[in-house]
This record gives C-alpha cells, structure tokens and sequence, in this order.
C-alpha cells in the first residue's frame, strides 16, 4: 500500500489545511459507527471504474445496505441504481448536493437534520476536489471522507493513492467491520 | 454620430459688451435626437448603476463556492490562510477572495475582448476610414447592435461611432480591475456584482468587434444559409506551401489572403486555420480551411504539415514558437499581446524580413502591420516550404514500442493528464505493438501535452498518440456552416411568439472552448438530440467546431443536415468568441421586437424579461478560458442560465437556486402586483454537470420559465421528463415545481403524472405576469 499523502493530479495540491489519511480501513468504520447522520454521495464514475467484476456502485450499495447509509446518485448514475434493484435516496447534480451539505439550515433528504458525515465517492477527481473544499471551507460540524482510491485533500480523511487491489481490499475490510459481509 | 462630445471653436466673437478671441467651448456627451425612442434609465452604467438588479439574480441565484487553495497569494502580506472562517492579513474572508478570483478572471476575459474590438476599430479605421457604415444584415436588421443599445443607449452607425464605446467598456473594465485590489471590496456579493458588469461590459466589446468586423470585411451578414467551409485534419493539400494561422484577431490572416489574392497565388498556397481567427477568415475568403479547435494545435505542428506559422492572439499555445523550431517552420507574430520574444520587425523592409527567416538568422519575427504580414508570410512560405519538405517530429511505430518497454509506469502522465487518460495502460500495450490504445487516448484528447512534461523519460507521449491515430486523422473531412453573424429581425418575428409562449421549447447556445471530458463528439450529441427535438441551437467558437466534426452513416454533419435559420430545429453558427452577442442579441431583441419592450438604455427591463420569459441556455461544455467567465457573466446578468462541463468546476463559484426553499421563487404578477410562487425556473444560474446525459436533463428543464403558457409548459415538460426517464431512468422528483394547473400536464404522461402530483400535496396555482421589478407591476383595471 502506498502511504505518500499527495494528490493524484499532479497540481491539485492543497493546504494548510489537509486531508488525514486514511491508512487502516478501520478508521472509515468507525467513522461511520460515530456519525449520527451521514450520506454517501455517488458520482457517475462508480459504474466506470475498475474492472468488469469490480465496480464502485456495487460497493456503495453493499455499503449504503450494511451500515443504513442514504445514496446521492448525481449525475445519470441513478440508472444504474436502479439495474441493481437499489433505490437512491436521491438523484441530484453534485452541485446541489455540495450546495445544500454546506447549507448549516438544510435539514436533509427526510427533513430530520443536518448531516454530520459525508462520504464520496465516484466523482471525478477535480470536482470531488473543488466540492470537497467547498465543504471544507463552508460548512460546519460536517466531516467528509473521499473514498475514491486518490488521495483527494480537501476531504477530512482520504484513502492515498492505492492500487485498484489495495483499495479492493480496504473496501471488503468496512464492509465487513461494518457489520456485512 | 449618437452621443458624442461637442467642441465649438469660435475664432472671434463680437457682442455689444465684449470682444472675445479663441473661445472654445466642450459640452459632454449629446445625445442623438433622430432617433425617436426616449433614453432609458441607465444609458453607460456605471459599475454600481445596475446593482439592484444584479442582487436580485443573487438573492435567487447564490454563490456556491468551491475555493481551489487555502490562501490567497496576491500582496506581500501572504500568503494568507484563509481556511474555514479566517481572514487575511488584509481582512478579506474566503467567500470574498472567491469572487474576486472570479471577478479578475472575468476582467480578464473582457479586457481582451475589449482590447481585441479596439485593435480591429483602429486598424479598420486606419485601412477602411472613419465613416465607413456599420452593417450587420442590411434591410434584415434594424437593430444593428441589440447589446450596445441596450448597454449604452446609441445607434452606431459608422467605425468611428464605435470609438467612444469602447472608451465606455475600457474605463469600466479598469475600475472593475481596480477594485481587485487589496484594501478595496471588501463583499462577496459585491464582487459578484462587479462580475456581472464585467460580463455585461465585455458582451459590448464584443459586440463591437463583430459589428466593425463583419461591416468592413463583408462576412456573411445574417446569412442562414452561409457557405459550408472544410474544416478537420485532412482537409488541406498539403503538396502546397502551407500558412497556418492560430489565434482570434484575423487582420493579419486576411492580410495573408489578400496577398494571395492580389499576386494571383490562389491555389498556389494553402491557408489553414485553428480557433477563431479560422472561423472569421472562412467568413472572409472560401479560399482559408479550418483545421479544428484549441486542442489540434500541437498535433498539427507536429505532423510537421505547416511550412509556416502565424499567430495573433488569445488561446495560442505559449511554447509555439519551440514548437515550431522543432519543425523547422519560421514564425509571425502579429498581436502587441503575444510577441513571443521576437524582435519587432515592423518597419523593415518585406525582403530583409524574408531573407532572415529563409536564412534561419530568426525563428520568427514580430510584425504588427496585417499586410506586411501577409507579404511575408506568403512570400517565405513560398521558399521556405521546399526546404522543409514537411519535417514533421512524429516518431516512428518502432521508436514508440521502444519506449513503451522502457515506460516505468511510474503514472505521472496519467496523474498530469486534465482528464486522467490511462496513458501507462496504453504504453504498456505499445510495448506489444498494439497503439490503438494510444489512438483511443488521442479522441478524448484535450491537446495539452502535460504527459510530455510530466514524463522522467522525456518521451513525447502526445506525439505517440498522434503517430497512432495518425491514420485517423488523415480521414478527418467535414463540412461546416461558416459563421452567419447576427440573426433578422424577420427571424425573431416568427419564432418570438412561439419562444415566449413556450411552444418552441428553447434555445440552446453551445459555446466555448474545447476542454471537454470525453472529447468534441459529445458536443455533437448535445446539438443533434436538441435539434431533433425542434429546440433552436445557436453555437459558436470551438464548439461550433466540435458540433462540425461527427458525421452520420451517410456521410453528412449536422450542419448539412439542419437547417442554418433562428427557427425550431435549426443549428447555427454564429462565428467566432466576438459573435457571441449575436446569441444575446436575439434574446433582446425578442424582447424588444417581439413584445415591442424599450431597447434603449433599459437594461434592467429587458434582463427581467428575458430571465422571466424568454427559455434560452447557453451550454459551454469545454469552457476553459477567462474568456469563456466573461461570455458566461454577461448571459447571467441577462437572465440566461449557464451549464458547464465538469471541468468549469473549477471557475470556483456556482450561481445555485435552491428549489427545495419556496420562498426563493415568487415572483411579482406585473398585472396585480401581487406575489404569486413562480418556480425554480430556471433553477440555476450557473452549474456544473457531470456528464453529457446531466447536461441534456439539465438543458431541457432550465429552458422553463415563469411565463409559459400550458401548452408550452406541457412541450416543455414533456422534453424534460423523456430525457429524464431515459438518461436517468426514472420520472424527475421535481415535477410538482413545475405544473401550475392540469392543463400543464403532458397529455402523453397524464395519469402517471396526475398520480404524482396527489402524492405531493399539489395544488394548482396561478400563472403569473411574471417580473422582478416593482415598477413594471401595472396596477388592476389600469
């Protein structure tokens, strides 16, 4: 596993403020146990990515399934959702679901408050990028986390740079901790 | 004249008291009094005159920003971390520096268009005269310039007119500038204002430089049916001596051509263009071909297919001139904004320039005279090219597998690499023989060689995509409608009616530059899906170029498949960046031929009813550039909304409405005066998408507006549901925002949609006379 704390893109260097790195999966786990509210916000590329066998939406819904999260599918990814017989909470652009988490008044997809942890993943890495530094700089007792297998600085905690196995493999280790298999 | 400064000079003056010697007298400006309309309320605004108008797009439309950094950098005080809720040294907060980051790009983006309309005014002024008549469209047009009347309040009739408006936007633009300073603006929204205006200013510069422009160089003149030109990779006879010419500004291109021209060379030399300055000289001459967009810079002078290279300005590549080195292809640099190093060579004679370049004493030479520059471009094409015999850097198959087994596959490519392209992948596939990766990576390509750069090897890796869809690239030929300019005024009688009320269900204006995600083709698609759907989509600058580059199973582009008309259906081009007003243009002069509204000097009227009325959105799937900022501004503070490509993500603010807060989207109803729930439409002023199929969704919903009738609404709805259910595979959640009564409802969805509306807790609700200002509000019975 390759630890360096650098951005993927090569110029998207950010600070002072950076994201923690997030070097046992664990760490995501509790993370989400200790969050009273969170929301995984799913970007196209979830269905792109990886191999044939291997895609991040599978995942996300494995996630969203074991540990009660609410999906964001942005973008046209809602489709795919719903040919894996999984309904987002929501389908919206990343704009808005980026706008209204740095909302401190939204009250959220249900109506029951703001949410406290924001999980990513599937987007493209520059507009994960600015959105995550929206999210960073605007909004308040909200804590992020790019799940994405590129260190993406403005998150709160980000996974490093890993190989495609490495992330794999982290990925089977929440799921599982969190309580699926 | 309109409105110009007065100087009376009196030699003597005798009066019964007094003798008087050399008086002068100066009035400041005088307005014209032939024409009959009165002058609106904000004849020249100044920065702060529309204020009002721009806090009230802000209060539906808030910033949403999306800070790049932690600091700002720019005075000695920093860097400053302006994380979370710090401040800076010098008191400003993030949100601030946001905007004023957004408003310097802005300025930037204005100023050059502004710069670029002064260059053309003076240099046309200085070749063609001062009185010489503005004409956009003849007896076509009556408002020869929609965006300058209704900006400043006059009628320019002839070049010299054009003078005192760009004084307006040049001192504009500076204060604008100057309140980037440090120490000066201290609010987010009043920097968001400022942007605004600086959007609005460079609509008129630009204006003005298509409006002198296509009246002194006999561009098509609102033509729908301008000529189809050549345009792609493959289309030059490149047996010829080959000119390219890059850039935006075209004297000196058509300098080129009218030496050609004059010495009897046509056939003989080959002109080819990339960007604007190729759309505006296949305006001027059949005889120039377009090469593409922004992004085949480097792989055409690379393929080594030019003999000589001539740039003016804006978008050009900086390292062109070692490019061209490489190559062997002398340059001309022909803009004070891009000079490149070269030494100024204006005042030497042709032949002492020539010899240099032949002799290779100089790889290039700046030349700021259009027809000298034409002289010696041709004449050292000419000698030049024979020499070069088409030296191209273009690697060998071998060389390319041999560095494909040396690649480490250490990534900095892929990670350097705006859209991520798994370069590596395609290396380590080059290392078996097999480039077709490489091809694959060279058609999402966006052409700036970052990957070189980035590579420890040093391996020209966008030199190897080229080499491996060279084949490719050969093949590419297509046909584009040349830009038309601006759009009649019998054009916008036939469709106002029908645009307001919402039967055609929008305009779609796809602009911009070419940073695209997936490459040009998507452009394509965008255009087609809403031709076909009988929206009116307008284009312009690298997107029009895009739109060009696909063809169907017969063999045809869009552009010989559509029609070139303002009409339902149509796709048209406009023309280059400085045509874009003409898209602006036809929103205002929808609102001042069709519902007969005050054009002049009535900015904010005209912006409340298009924003209100008029179903247009402007799409710049690979803004890239200051420019495009600026282009966005002006459509904003007009009421048009903008979509962006994920990459114009990074402009670093959103203009966002929040459909989910009802209170954001009442609007006045101008017959009661009450305050009557107009919703979200449009729901943005400026947003990002993901992807093509969100952009789609999103171009058929903001294309609603308060004022829709019901059959409209229902066209509308009915456009923006099936694209839903089909990108997205599900009915929209948002449907109840947007039918006011039964009667809104798509008579083809009516059950499925009335069950969703009972769902919700819909009531019906009254459709407005919809504005934002007060004083339009008509009191009952009057």
């Amino acid at each position: 596993m390759a630890l360096k704390a650098e951005p993927w893109q090569t110029a998207e260097i950010a600070g002072p403020k950076k994201a923690l790195l997030i070097l046992k999966p664990e760490v995501v786990v509790a993370m989400v146990k200790r969050a009273k509210r969170p929301i995984l916000v799913v970007g196209h590329q979830a269905a792109e990515d990886y191999s044939d066998d291997v895609k991040m939406i599978d995942y996300a819904i494995r996630m969203s399934k074991t540990a009660g999260i609410p999906v964001v599918a942005t973008a046209h990814i809602a489709t795919q959702f719903i040919k894996r017989d999984f309904q987002p909470a929501a389908s919206m652009s990343a704009m808005d679901i980026g706008n209204r988490l740095q909302d401190p008044e939204w009250k959220g997809l249900d109506g029951k408050g703001p949410y406290d942890l924001a999980l990513f993943m599937g987007l493209p890495y520059y507009m994960e990028f600015v959105i995550l530094s929206a999210l960073k700089h605007f909004s308040t007792n909200l804590k992020t986390i790019s799940l994405d297998r590129f260190y993406n600085p403005h998150a709160t905690w980000s996974f490093p740079n890993l190989s495609v196995e490495d992330w794999n493999e982290s990925f089977e280790i929440i799921l599982s901790k969190l309580g699926g298999n | 004249m309109t409105k110009k400064n007065v100087l009376m000079k009196i030699k003597e003056l005798k009066t019964n008291v007094a003798v008087i010697k050399d008086l002068e007298l100066s009035f400041g400006k005088v307005f014209e009094e032939t024409w009959d309309e009165p002058v609106g309320p904000t004849p020249f605004p100044s920065v702060t005159e529309l204020r009002e108008w721009d806090f009230k797009l802000l209060q539906k439309y808030k910033p949403f920003y999306l800070p790049y950094c932690d600091v700002c950098c720019l005075c000695t005080f920093g860097k400053c971390d302006l994380t979370g809720d710090k401040r800076g040294a010098c008191g400003l907060n993030m949100a601030a520096q946001q905007s004023r980051i957004v408003l310097l790009a802005c300025c930037i983006g204005a100023s050059t268009h502004i710069s670029h309309a002064r260059h053309l005014v003076e240099h046309l002024i200085e070749k063609y005269g001062s009185n010489s008549p503005l004409d956009v469209g003849g007896l076509n047009i009556e408002a020869e310039a929609p965006v300058t009347r209704l900006v400043c309040g006059i009628r320019p009739k002839t070049l010299q007119d054009l003078e005192e408006v760009l004084d307006y936007c040049e001192e504009q633009v500076t204060t604008l500038l100057a309140a980037t300073h440090t120490g000066q603006e201290g609010s987010n929204l009043d920097f968001e204002s400022k942007v605004l205006h600086a959007g609005m200013v460079d609509q008129v510069g630009m204006e003005i430089a298509d409006l002198a422009q296509i009246s002194v160089y006999g561009f098509p003149k609102a033509d729908p049916e301008a000529a189809l030109t050549e345009i792609g990779f493959g289309v030059a006879d490149i047996s010829k001596p080959t000119i390219l010419v890059i850039g935006h500004n075209v004297p000196s291109s058509i300098g080129i051509i009218d030496y050609i021209t004059d010495k009897g060379l046509l056939g003989k030399v080959e002109v080819v263009g990339i960007c604007c300055t190729a759309h505006d000289l296949t305006r001027y001459s059949s005889a120039a071909k377009i090469i593409g967009p922004i992004s085949w810079q480097l792989r055409y002078i690379r393929s080594g297919l030019a003999d000589l290279i001539v740039v003016d300005e804006q978008c050009i590549r900086a390292d062109t001139l070692v490019e061209a080195q490489k190559i062997k292809a002398p340059v001309i640099a022909s803009s004070p904004q891009n000079c490149l190093g070269l030494k100024n060579r204006t005042k030497s004679p042709p032949k002492e320039i020539i010899s240099d370049l032949l002799e290779e004493k100089v790889p290039g030479v700046l030349i700021l005279d259009p027809d000298k520059v034409g002289e010696v471009a041709v004449e050292t094409v000419m000698a030049v090219a024979p020499k070069r015999n088409k030296f191209k850097i273009i690697p060998e198959i071998e060389e390319i597998i041999k560095a494909g087994e040396e690649c480490t596959q250490c990534n900095e490519c892929m990670r350097a690499c705006p859209n991520n392209m798994p370069i590596p992948e395609a290396m380590k596939a080059a290392a078996k023989g097999d480039l077709n990766p490489l091809a694959e990576i060279l058609e999402s390509c966006v052409g700036c060689a970052r990957c070189d750069s980035a590579c420890p090897n040093d391996f020209p890796l966008h030199s190897f995509m080229v080499k491996a869809g060279e084949k490719q690239l050969w093949k590419e030929k297509f046909k584009m409608r040349v830009g038309r300019g601006a759009i009649q005024d019998i054009e916008i009688r036939e469709v106002g009616g029908p645009l307001v009320l919402g039967e055609i269900p929008g305009v779609v204006a796809l602009v911009g530059c070419a940073n695209y995600p997936h490459g040009g083709k998507e452009v394509a698609e965008i255009a087609e899906e809403f031709a076909k759907r009988r929206f009116i989509v307008v284009t312009s600058g690298c997107a029009a170029m895009s739109i060009a580059m696909v063809k169907d199973e017969e063999g045809k582009t869009l552009y010989e498949k559509y029609p070139g008309g303002f009409e339902a259906g149509g796709i048209l081009n406009v023309g280059s960046c400085v045509s874009n007003p003409h898209i602006a243009g036809a929103a205002i002069k929808i609102a001042s031929i069709f519902a007969k509204r005050k054009l002049r000097a009535n900015y904010e009227e005209i912006a409340d009813y298009i924003l209100n009325r008029v179903g247009a959105v402007g799409v710049a799937w690979g803004a890239m550039s200051q420019k495009a900022a600026s282009i966005a501004s002006g459509f904003w503070r007009l009421g048009v909304p903008v979509i962006v490509g994920p990459h114009g993500s990074k402009y670093r603010r959103m203009l966002l409405g929040r459909k989910d807060k009802d209170e954001d989207w009442y609007v006045y109803d101008a017959r009661t005066g009450d305050k009557v729930y107009g919703g979200p439409a449009p729901e943005h002023l400026f947003t990002t998408a993901e992807t093509k199929e969100e952009a789609m969704v999103m171009i058929a919903k903001f294309c609603m507006r308060p004022n829709d009738t019901t059959k409209g609404r229902a066209i509308k709805l009915t456009h923006y549901i099936d694209l839903h259910k089909r990108l997205y595979g599900v009915m929209p959640d948002d449907i109840h925002l947007f039918v006011r009564n039964k009667a809104d409802v798509p008579i083809t969805m009516k059950d499925e949609i009335l069950k969703i509306l009972e769902e919700k807790g819909w009531k019906e609700r009254r459709i407005p006379d919809p504005t934002l200002l007060p004083r339009l509000i008509r009191k009952r019975g009057e």
